[in-house]
């Protein structure tokens, strides 16, 4: 019952001292290393209490650090719960992926360590409940992922390794002094304890700082616009696991975060900057979509969609309502499935041309691979928004928060917000419709030969995606009702 | 009976994902069926929704009224949705001639499709389609109807674009998609809007919180949602794409482009008639629109040279008749042209495929003479022709000359809409409503959602403010539609005098097409021709002495006119009668052009610009910073470079300024 996902943690541990002879049975026991943790958190799923969601549940709560009042906290509510069972899906979904398209560059026995390394970091970002905790899970991320940029990544990985770690290190080292300050001012580290305040006690100048620090240093992992210029070299020069799991998993961090931590913590502090905020997560929206309309690199665009993706998951936080944050919640998790697959079918495009130019590729994949090119336009479909795919309820209901947001923020400001970010919805549609019509569409170029057919591995990796994406999209219940709760819980309602 | 609504829009839903997966693969089962597997998927689930849908208007029709369920409750954590459905009159004759288009399109595509590979896709989206348009008809909530109605045009990208391998293909189906994606972006913000104001996305609550609502924000709402109705129904200025969306196969013409997804706009505006009353600034737009689009695209259609592009055109005309008749107050009326409509259009788009399939093109100039060769293909597009233009008795003329008639008493009366009792429903489960010649101005509402209100609810919308059009607008919108009646007959008279008659143009033999196809056509010149008669039932609706003879008279001048220039000289295109401004009519007054200069090619500078800006100004100030980092190391570095005598220089030049310090200062 306590903290499962903590055991499965502790296990991926051991196989980077473990022996295995050949490459596959290396890529075979992270597999199933990480199948044994996905079906740790579909227990947790099943133990989890749906009637009390707004709880924290499967806490471990020992005392680390008495010292300095540090405490090993974890736990999960509804808010982390799809979180968690998201990155243990994608993780294990990215081993499969690996089991027959290894990434270039060998040295599988050390890519199956960082992986795990990495999936440790990121459930534990889900579940930690004390400050710390939480920033050190956050940290723990980072090397592997730099790891994995730099000696799996292509051609430009150095620069954009170096990039990735500098940038992301100076937003960390920015969120650990706001989160320090916000312990020193009120004494304890331990989230729940801090959030059930509703930031009471915290005078509010240093609520503002704080929020800012928090905030700058949250926003440079979502990314907001303009912190996010790290994130389209990370996306195109890492190999394909990473990029899935840099876009599926590591930007919630981000967002996560804020949830978590800034909003809680520091209430006054984001009722001074949600507007700002606000303005941010817009100019996202269309300066990501704009980007789009003009990239000729597939992952490159699929990397700036995600820009503005995350820009409607900012804006669903800046309203300051519970149903802006069920929005951001949601967008989390359908951005994580829908950009998860896209990043998934654009490694298998360059796998097979060798190249993620667009004008390189030519047109008529539908002729020549037609079932990677439905794919493709179905995970395109789904991530513009389409109603009854997962990315529409995020966005919508984003829309529908800034339309009445919090009763302290300026509404006619929002209102504006809401009209740029439905355009912005518009131009979503434009880019993936043009990248479409020039990969799928229009007669096949001459030169390619014969393309190697969907394996059964990609097939393995895509099918459950494809499903969350339609489950989702067709029932939004399943997911609002897990978040509604603590959400309003978290504004101090019922 | 929500659940047989609900079963309703589902067969059509499954069949499309049985069809994607595994259509082809069911072919050995059912070995010797026209179309095979596919087609099997394609036709059964369509067959029953039918009957299920005439089950559900018949069971409307023996007990009127509003009925609502909710399948469930979805808590957003402000204003919940309520995924239900609704039924009512309109509802389910709309569902019902839905059904029956779409049954008649499967049909005749599993002939005219047959040689296609991939016709399995191709019926799998027409069947998701068609479940979208059931939904958005039988919808009780906003948000589930905007489900259905994003849904329908994404289908509508993908059917455009089934012969992607053509670039202007893919290009009409991109156009299609982003047009009417741009209006709905405005129609999502309409429903928040309203939604968010009302405390509920449920249709009849919002339509019973309009009255209470700020006026402000109505008049926003229901202007938002006309952006979303003229992308839908391709109204000016939204309506490039229609033209452009010619380039799918014909029965998807048919189906989408004719007598369903376009009609959707029109039927919304019903639908949620209540908001657009408390909002008299919108019902003016929304004649103006109309004016425009009706005799705007009469014009066009008037010069096309390509079959398919003057059905086209004639379709935005007559929605916009629709939406002229919902303007000037006469609901039923527009509903009534809306199913006429449906049956005449999507007859003409099914005979016209027939002749293309036949003749290998869809250039008037290559017709001429087939009415010897193909007399069922002649007999129905005479039929639809005729009902297009208005000829009595047929559907057409009936509908229309209602339309006519609630406009002119609008622009007689000083714009004033017509007065409707709360009456009793009628057969076919439209309002009853009567033209009264005293002035008393009430509004118009949908009787059967009066009929389930307490009487609290009855008084507010009493109270609610009179539908009041500026006179100016319902002259203008009185005159747009005689003019349009004329031009109507005037092109109708020009594709079918150079289809059907004359010496033959082309060098294939003209016979009728198979007998899967041309009996579809016959079976539904059927309705086309006598659907007008059911109108007889509901007063409003019937033929007024005044209105028909002036449109009879006008309809047959603009016939006459065009029969007169052809008949000089039988080879050449009567349209060489317009002369100079023969051009501007063809390419629809150049609105093309002009959106490509002012909004489409400033967009994509625009994203040059960010992609380079994104280069050089913001990643270059990240990059800026980290060498500025850089040279402030290597400037520190400076000072530690190893040299044993720099730090001891340094130390003593140090222990020197102190000893001076401490004995200056002490």
């Amino acid at each position: 019952m306590l903290a499962l996902p903590l055991a499965g943690a502790l296990a991926m541990l051991v196989p980077a001292n473990r022996f295995l002879r050949t490459d596959f049975a290396v890529r075979a026991f992270g597999t199933a290393v990480s199948a044994a943790t996905l079906l740790v958190a579909v227990s947790a799923l099943t133990a989890f209490d749906f009637g009390a969601t707004s709880r924290v549940q499967l806490e471990i709560d020992r005392a680390w650090a008495p010292a300095i009042g540090l405490r090993f906290h974890l736990g999960v509510d509804g808010i982390s719960l799809p979180l968690v069972a998201l990155t243990a899906l994608l993780t294990f979904l990215c081993f499969l992926y690996t089991l027959r398209h290894p990434p270039e560059g060998g040295r599988t026995r050390l890519l199956t360590a960082l992986l795990l390394v990495l999936e440790i970091g990121m459930l534990g970002t889900f579940v930690a409940l004390d400050l710390v905790l939480f920033f050190v899970f956050f940290e723990t991320v980072l090397v592997p992922m730099y790891a994995v940029i730099m000696l799996w990544g292509g051609p430009g990985r150095r620069a954009a390794a170096a990039k990735f770690i500098l940038y992301t290190l100076l937003g960390s080292g920015l969120l650990l002094a706001g989160m320090l300050l916000v312990g020193a001012q009120a004494g304890t580290l331990d989230m729940t304890a801090l959030a059930g305040r509703h930031g009471s006690g915290l005078p509010h100048g240093i609520q503002i700082t704080a929020f800012a620090l928090m905030g700058i240093g949250l926003a440079v992992k979502a990314p907001m616009w303009p912190l996010h210029t790290w994130l389209p070299d990370a996306h195109t020069e890492a190999p394909t696991v990473g990029s899935v799991l840099l876009a599926g998993v590591l930007l919630k961090m981000g967002t996560y975060g804020l949830v978590r931590v800034a909003l809680p913590l520091a209430p006054d502090g984001a009722r001074f900057w949600a507007p700002w905020l606000g303005l941010l997560a817009v100019i996202g929206i269309v300066y990501g979509a704009l980007a789009c309309l003009a990239q000729r690199d597939l992952k490159r665009m699929i990397a700036y969609s995600s820009v503005g993706h995350m820009g409607f998951v900012l804006l669903g936080i800046a309203t300051l309502t519970p149903v802006g944050i069920n929005a951001a919640l949601f967008g989390n998790i359908a951005h994580g499935l829908i950009t998860g697959l896209l990043f998934f079918l654009a490694g298998s495009v360059k796998e097979r041309w060798g190249t993620g130019d667009m004008d390189a590729i030519g047109g008529g994949m539908l002729g020549t691979s037609p079932r990677l090119a439905s794919i493709l336009t179905f995970a395109s479909v789904a991530s513009l928004g389409l109603p009854g795919l997962a990315g529409f309820w995020g966005e919508v209901l984003a829309l529908a928060g800034a339309y009445r947001p919090h009763a302290d923020l300026p509404r006619e400001t929002f209102v504006t917000f809401m009209a740029v970010a439905a355009l912005g919805a518009v131009l979503t549609a434009a880019y993936f419709l043009r990248m479409l019509a020039r990969l799928t569409h229009g007669p096949s170029s001459p030169r390619s030969g014969p393309v190697a057919a969907v394996s059964p591995q990609e097939y393995a990796a895509w099918v459950p995606l494809i499903a969350l994406t339609l489950l989702v999209g067709l029932w939004p219940k399943t997911l609002l009702d897990v978040t509604t709760g603590p959400v309003r819980a978290l504004f101090g309602g019922g | 009976m929500i659940w047989l609504a609900a079963l309703v829009v589902l067969p059509p839903f499954l069949a499309a994902f049985a069809g994607m997966l595994s259509g082809p693969s069911l072919t050995r089962l059912v070995r010797g069926l026209p179309g095979g597997g596919p087609g099997v998927i394609a036709c059964v689930p369509v067959a029953v929704s039918l009957v299920l849908s005439a089950i559900v208007a018949f069971a409307v029709w023996r007990d009127p009224g509003e009925r609502t369920g909710t399948l469930t409750l979805v808590d957003t954590g402000s204003v919940p949705i309520r995924v239900g459905l609704q039924v009512d009159g309109l509802s389910a004759v709309t569902g019902l001639m839905v059904c029956c288009v779409a049954l008649a399109v499967q049909v005749y595509s599993v002939a005219y499709m047959k040689d296609d590979r991939r016709y399995s896709s191709y019926a799998a989206f027409i069947s998701l389609f068609t479940s979208a348009m059931l939904l958005v008809v039988y919808a009780g909530d906003l948000l589930v109807l905007y489900v259905g109605w994003e849904v329908m045009g994404i289908c509508s990208y993908f059917l455009i674009g089934h012969r992607w391998e053509e670039r202007a293909n893919s290009r009409a189906a991109v156009k299609a998609f982003l047009v009417t994606r741009l209006g709905d972006a405005g129609f999502l913000i309409g429903v928040i809007v309203l939604g968010v104001g009302a405390g509920t996305f449920e249709i009849g609550g919002v339509l019973r919180a309009v009255g209470g609502l700020p006026g402000g924000a109505v008049t926003a709402a229901a202007l938002l949602l006309l952006a979303g109705v003229a992308g839908k129904s391709a109204q000016f200025p939204l309506h490039t794409w229609l033209p452009d969306a010619m380039a799918g196969p014909t029965p998807i013409s048919a189906l989408i482009h004719a007598a369903t997804m376009v009609a959707a706009g029109v039927y919304v505006v019903a639908r949620l008639y209540g908001v657009f009353l408390a909002a008299p600034a919108a019902l003016a737009v929304l004649g103006l629109i109309a004016v425009i689009s009706m005799v705007g695209a009469a014009c066009a259609a008037l010069a096309q040279d390509d079959l398919k592009r003057v059905l086209a055109y004639s379709t935005i005309s007559q929605l916009a008749v629709m939406a002229a008749g919902l303007a000037v107050g006469a609901k039923s009326a527009a509903i009534f042209h809306l199913l006429t409509h449906g049956a005449f259009k999507a007859l003409l788009f099914l005979a016209a495929g027939c002749v293309i399939a036949v003749a290998g093109s869809t250039m008037l100039a290559q017709y001429g003479g087939l009415r010897r060769g193909m007399p069922i293909t002649f007999w129905s597009m005479t039929i639809g022709l005729a009902a297009l233009a208005g000829v009595p008795p047929l559907s057409g003329w009936f509908s229309k000359d209602s339309i006519i008639e609630a406009a002119q008493h609008a622009a007689l009366h000083g714009g004033e809409s017509a007065v409707i009792p709360p009456a009793a429903p009628t057969s076919a489960g439209y309002a009853q409503c009567k033209f009264d010649s005293s002035l008393v101005c009430t509004p118009i509402h949908d009787d059967s959602t009066l009929g389930t209100l307490p009487p609290v609810h009855l008084e507010i919308s009493y109270n609610a403010p009179a539908m009041d059009l500026p006179a100016g607008i319902a002259w203008l919108v009185y005159l747009g539609l005689l003019v349009t009646v004329a031009l109507t007959a005037a092109y109708a008279m020009r594709t079918w005098l150079m289809m059907f008659f004359g010496e033959p143009r082309g060098s294939y033999e003209a016979r009728d097409p198979s007998r899967l196809m041309s009996w579809t056509v016959a079976a539904l010149a059927v309705p086309a021709a006598i659907l007008g008669f059911f109108g007889l039932g509901a007063s409003e609706l019937r033929p007024h002495l005044g209105a028909s003879l002036l449109s009879v008279l006008l309809v047959a001048l603009g016939a006459g006119a065009a029969f007169l220039v052809w008949n000089r000289d039988p080879a050449l295109d009567p349209a060489r009668a317009l002369g100079p401004v023969r051009p501007a009519f063809a390419r629809a007054f150049f609105v093309d052009e002009l959106y490509a200069v002012a909004i489409v090619r400033p967009v994509q500078a625009l994203a040059r610009y960010v992609v380079t800006f994104d280069r050089d100004r913001v990643d270059a100030a990240v990059v800026g910073t980290a060498r500025a980092a850089g040279r402030l190391g290597g400037l520190l570095r400076v000072l530690q470079n190893g040299n044993l005598q720099t730090y001891l220089t340094g130390l003593l030049a140090g222990v020197v300024v102190i000893v001076a310090g401490v004995v200056i200062f002490l």
